[in-house]
């Protein structure tokens, strides 16, 4: 236990690892598992079974879906531009999957006398009795997320076909606009919690038996940015850039195999992040009650409102019809950037007369 | 110094959304189409060529595969012409079921396109829902004349056989519950604010316009012309049925969409009409010249024997002279046109297939939108590309 490594005990070395490969498991998990969550749930809602075969009630679906993605034959159009074709889809899905690192998923645990924050890119300093994580949280995300539109374009581009760029110009026009307004409908939260750490504002949202949700507060900046988050990865009823009756496949037109379920990993796992984004910034994050007793339970609340979130994500997919290009740029442009200014404005005169 | 140009796409004839084998070269100025050419030709089986070929009683199975997704229509608009040329008098069970028959294929033709056009603007659970619905008519098709599609049920002279025990109750039943899908569809679209702004203002093509390029059928009424071959020039005893001819106003895709809805609301009606109509008696006209022979005489009777095989192999010859019989199939006026030179077979067999002639307005529809916009006219101009190319 004496042994530091850089000033830090190994503890938090080996706790660090654990973290990354618990959530890292836990998001992979759940990216495989929220393609067969919504071919049910569509399912059912659409008076049919979904996948039945596979394992009992086709649990197994998403393992073989896997297997056979994995088995399918490589193809690199021979007018590509070879080395961005390839390297596209890791650039879509590693920022995916690495803004988890600062979305706290629980509180502080105690393993043999160490303190762990359930949160990635976070420890506690025993000296300061304090837990520290990434200050700038909310920035380092918005950073991520913008990574992951130039896979798309770089994709779009590459494949050198006609549909895949219309698709990968939709995806950026798209991406670009709606990061502007999903960031500014944080900016109003921003100026309640005064601060971008992401287990701040969990923790300022811990009042009220863990009920005091940002989600009461500021009730427009969440719906909106659940929405522009929505259209930001490209989820019905903003899944233009590969709208399928229109662009086939749109950016992802000319992948196979394995570099196409890369793509899918990505969507899934923005979606994922989304929700856990969401969750963590208006829906309390893991505060719920009983936490403070319990510390596991801070997890599970988490995972649950997660997953809440994403079924929402699916019910909308099955119900609403797809915008059209030129629609959702005005409903980026000229709704949701003026409502936001709007709300901060609004935010900032009654916090300062409160 | 900008220098703009425009992008070629070639859309189809494998593309998800162009119902079929439809190709489109579009001239695309970013999304904005310029210039829409249709190619089709993909699907040409030749029938009419192949009808000259053919005696009557042949013929009937080709039309089967013209409008696959309303098999029965065209049965009956090769019959009825057939019957014009012949003047052969269909008893009246036939007549009934006929158009029980036709009306339920307008539904199961408006299933699909519904389904089909709610798809390609995005709304997924409708496709599904309309599918499930379209089952139902699947059965009773299956029920009456073996086949889910190619059902070859009609004859001239009335019908093959009668229908089934049972198949009074699946009709009148269905009837029964359909109206309340069709507010499920409603509930999912009509009031659905994306919906309405995909669908409004989309596509308008104006009735003169519509005219000029000989639309007929949901999409000529859509655009405000009161036209409806089935009570302006009644057919098959269209003229004993009361029944709506819905007609919109702004002509464009949301109207149609709605003059369809009240189409499939009517049908419902006919349909329930027939069936309160419906009496025992023949179903097949008694004129051995033309008609087959019953199949318990064919089984029973060298006389029956000799009288199918004369009628299976040589046909009957029809007198010379020409007929057109037009009638109001779900996507138009679907239309046949015979010359007879006297022997068993048509000298010429000409089909007006409705979206052939409405698929020429999709330039006029289209251009000036965008790509997701052309999806929609697709959608809402509902072509089978086996009408089509025939």
């Amino acid at each position: 236990m004496g042994i530091e490594i850089l000033g830090l005990p190994m503890m938090y070395y080996i706790a660090m690892v654990a973290k990354v490969l618990v959530a890292f498991v836990f998001v992979l998990l759940t990216v495989a598992y929220a393609t067969y969550a919504e071919r049910k749930i569509i399912g059912h809602m659409q008076v049919r079974l979904g996948p039945m075969r596979t394992g009992w009630h086709g649990l197994l679906q998403p393992i073989a879906d896997g297997v056979k993605l994995f088995f399918k034959e490589e193809i690199i159009p021979s007018q590509a531009s070879t080395f961005a074709f390839l390297v596209a889809p890791l650039i879509a899905l590693v920022p995916a999957f690495i803004t988890f690192a600062v979305i706290p998923f629980g509180g502080t645990i105690e393993i043999a006398g160490y303190k762990i924050p359930l949160q990635i890119a976070a420890y506690y300093d025993t000296a300061a009795g304090q837990v520290y994580d990434v200050n700038v949280g909310v920035l380092y995300i918005l950073a991520m997320s913008s990574l992951g539109v130039y896979g798309i374009v770089l994709a779009g581009w590459a494949s050198n076909s006609k549909y895949s760029l219309m698709g990968g110009l939709r995806a950026s026009a798209q991406m670009i606009s709606y990061e502007l307004s999903a960031g500014l409908s944080l900016v109003a939260v921003f100026m309640l919690s005064g601060t971008l750490s992401l287990s701040k504002i969990v923790e300022f949202q811990s009042g009220l038996g863990g009920f005091e949700w940002y989600l009461f507060k500021q009730p427009l900046a969440a719906f909106m940015f659940f929405i522009c988050s929505l259209a930001e990865i490209n989820r019905t009823p903003f899944d233009l850039p590969e709208a399928e009756t229109e662009l086939v496949s749109g950016f992802c037109t000319e992948y196979s195999s394995m570099k196409y379920a890369m793509f899918f990993m990505a969507e899934y796992a923005n979606m994922v992040t989304v929700c856990a984004l969401t969750t963590t910034i208006f829906l309390g994050g893991w505060n719920g009650p009983l936490t403070s007793a319990i510390p596991l339970l801070g997890p599970v609340y988490f995972i649950a409102k997660v997953y809440f979130l994403m079924f929402v994500c699916m019910w909308i997919r099955a119900t609403l019809p797809r915008y059209r290009y030129d629609q959702l740029m005005h409903l980026g442009w000229k709704v949701f950037i003026p409502v936001a200014l709007v709300n901060i404005v609004v935010t900032g005169i009654i916090g300062y007369f409160i | 110094m900008a220098n703009t140009e425009t992008m070629t796409l070639n859309m189809g004839p494998q593309h998800p959304s162009t119902h079929g084998v439809l190709r489109l070269v579009l001239e695309l100025d970013g999304e904005v189409i310029v210039k829409v050419t249709p190619h089709i030709g993909y699907l040409h089986r030749g029938v009419e060529k192949l009808s000259e070929h053919r005696t009557y009683h042949q013929i009937l199975p080709l039309t089967d595969r013209l409008d696959y997704l309303a098999p029965m229509s065209n049965n009956l608009g090769y019959i009825l012409a057939v019957e014009k040329l012949m003047a052969v008098e269909v008893p009246e069970r036939a007549e009934t079921i006929r158009i029980i028959m036709a009306e339920l294929t307008r539904l199961q033709s408006h299933l699909v396109w519904i389904a089909c056009h709610a798809l390609d603007i995005g709304a997924m659970t409708v496709f599904i829902y309309a599918f499930r619905e379209r089952e139902t008519i699947m059965e009773i098709y299956e029920q009456i004349s073996g086949a889910r599609m190619t059902s070859n049920f009609f004859r001239v002279g009335g019908l093959s056989q009668d229908v089934p025990d049972g198949f009074v109750k699946k009709v009148s039943d269905f009837i029964d519950v359909m109206p309340g899908y069709l507010d499920q569809y409603e509930g999912l679209l009509t009031t659905n604010p994306i919906w309405l702004k995909r669908t409004i203002g989309n596509g308008v093509i104006s009735a003169e316009d519509a005219i000029d390029i000989g639309i007929t059928g949901p999409a000529l009424r859509g655009s405000g012309v009161d036209w409806d071959l089935r009570r302006d020039t009644p057919y098959a005893g269209y003229e004993k049925y009361t029944f709506q001819v819905p007609v919109g106003e702004k002509c464009d895709t949301f109207d149609r969409y709605k003059v369809r809805l009240v189409e499939m609301r009517e049908s419902c009606k006919i349909v329930r009409q027939a069936l309160d109509k419906l009496k025992p008696g023949p179903v097949l006209a008694d004129c051995p010249q033309v008609c087959y022979p019953p199949k318990e005489n064919v089984y029973n009777s060298i006389e029956g024997l000799i009288h199918h095989f004369k009628i299976a192999s040589e046909g009957f010859y029809a007198p010379e002279g020409e007929v057109y019989q037009g009638v109001e199939a779900p996507k138009g006026e679907l239309g046949f046109y015979i010359v007879s030179d006297g022997g068993n077979m048509p000298e010429r067999l000409r089909i007006r297939p409705p979206s052939f002639i409405n698929l020429q307005a999709i330039e006029q529809m289209s251009v000036g939108s965008m790509i997701a916009d052309l999806v929609a006219v697709i959608g809402t101009l509902d072509i089978v590309l086996g009408e089509i190319d025939r």
